[in-house]
């Protein structure tokens, strides 16, 4: 550990601009829980399955995959490896965050994994970006500092949802808090050309493969995304 | 109504699925060098994922039966505007709501 107190501080001011920016993502994040309590209890889950499903997967889409397909009696292979697919982005999440996190101890790790959700994620790598000389210990701070709120109110949501059990009514359109997130987290990034070839390549692909079953459409997508985008990048380089 | 009585193999397996998805590459790196041309690439991926979760969403929401919706297209469309030009997350989340519920409102 260091003699001086400057790391410490800054390690703490990251920490707690995790949270502070965290804030906005709680308004989405709250009724995102509340909609999975309240449809996990209408398809027949009690509420410790209902918890036991938030606690363990955190994962919203994967957890509304899960139980639409066993609501429609698919066998559970089907139902545990169509989950999964919709999951593989994670894997994507994993290795980008390897190169800022790799060197952290392995329980913070397994913390971070454990906790790596799309807007956590998406926040953290945004962070790392736009202020690439932070430390390992910094970088970790502030995933911790931006996860400190939203996977708490993840699993009180659920648990609200589950407990009160009464449909929301759907013209609060609360299926739509969701997209509108992910479109913001993406929308600053898209103003350099590299970023914005790889979006409208994620995009145009996706929809064209939307009929390949198990939503892995979007992973070939993103795998053809990336190159796309990194190449952009490199000819723009070389040509200056 | 009760869903099959392999309810907690699902959950139980979902639950080491997703973790061993999330914590595969930050578990295996460690303190490994990363060639750069994967830093590279991995840069791409928030661009490379997100616009394709979101496109269908946004084109054929499940709310609507999948039909595209105005109010929908509009809140999207104002999300990623704002969100581009203000480079503000929080500022393109209320533009989109705002738009949402609007349009919702009006149409």
């Amino acid at each position: 550990m260091s003699t001086t107190t400057q790391p410490e501080n800054s390690v703490r001011a990251e920490f707690l601009r995790g949270i502070w920016e965290s804030l906005p993502f709680l308004l989405v994040v709250a009724p995102f829980g509340l909609l999975f309590g309240v449809v996990a209890t209408e398809a027949g889950l009690n509420l410790v399955e209902t918890m036991a499903m938030t606690f363990l997967v955190i994962a919203g889409a994967a957890q509304f995959t899960a139980i639409a397909l066993m609501e429609e009696n698919a066998p559970t292979v089907i139902v545990v490896l169509t989950a999964l697919a919709v999951n593989l982005r994670m894997a994507l999440y994993s290795a980008s965050m390897a190169p800022h996190l790799g060197k952290a101890p392995i329980w913070q790790r397994a913390l971070v994994a454990y906790m790596l959700v799309d807007q956590s994620y998406a926040a953290s790598a945004a962070r790392y970006e736009e202020a690439p000389t932070l430390s390992t210990t910094e970088k970790a701070s502030y995933f911790f500092g931006f996860v400190t709120l939203i996977i708490p109110i993840w699993y009180a949501s659920t648990y609200l949802g589950a407990v009160a059990g009464a449909a929301i009514p759907p013209e609060y359109a609360l299926d739509f808090a969701v997209p509108i997130t992910f479109i913001a987290l993406v929308a600053p990034l898209l103003r350099s050309l590299p970023h914005l070839v790889a979006a409208v390549t994620s995009v145009v692909l996706t929809l064209a493969l939307l009929w390949v079953p198990f939503s892995l459409g979007l992973i070939i997508a993103a795998c053809v995304a990336m190159p796309a985008g990194a190449l952009t990048e490199y000819w723009l380089e070389k040509r200056k | 109504m009760s869903l099959s009585p392999d309810l907690w193999i699902v959950i139980a397996l979902l639950g080491l699925g997703t973790f061993s998805l999330r914590f595969s590459f930050l578990g295996l790196v460690g303190d490994r060098e990363i060639p750069s041309w994967a830093l590279r690439l991995l840069r791409y991926v928030p661009v490379a994922v997100m616009p394709g979760l979101v496109a269908p969403l946004v084109l054929f929401p499940a709310a609507t039966g999948g039909e595209p919706d105005a109010a929908r297209l509009g809140a999207a469309f104002a999300a990623l505007i704002i969100g581009a030009l203000s480079r503000n997350t929080l500022g393109s989340i209320v533009a989109g709501l705002a738009t949402l519920y609007l349009l919702l409102w009006l149409l």
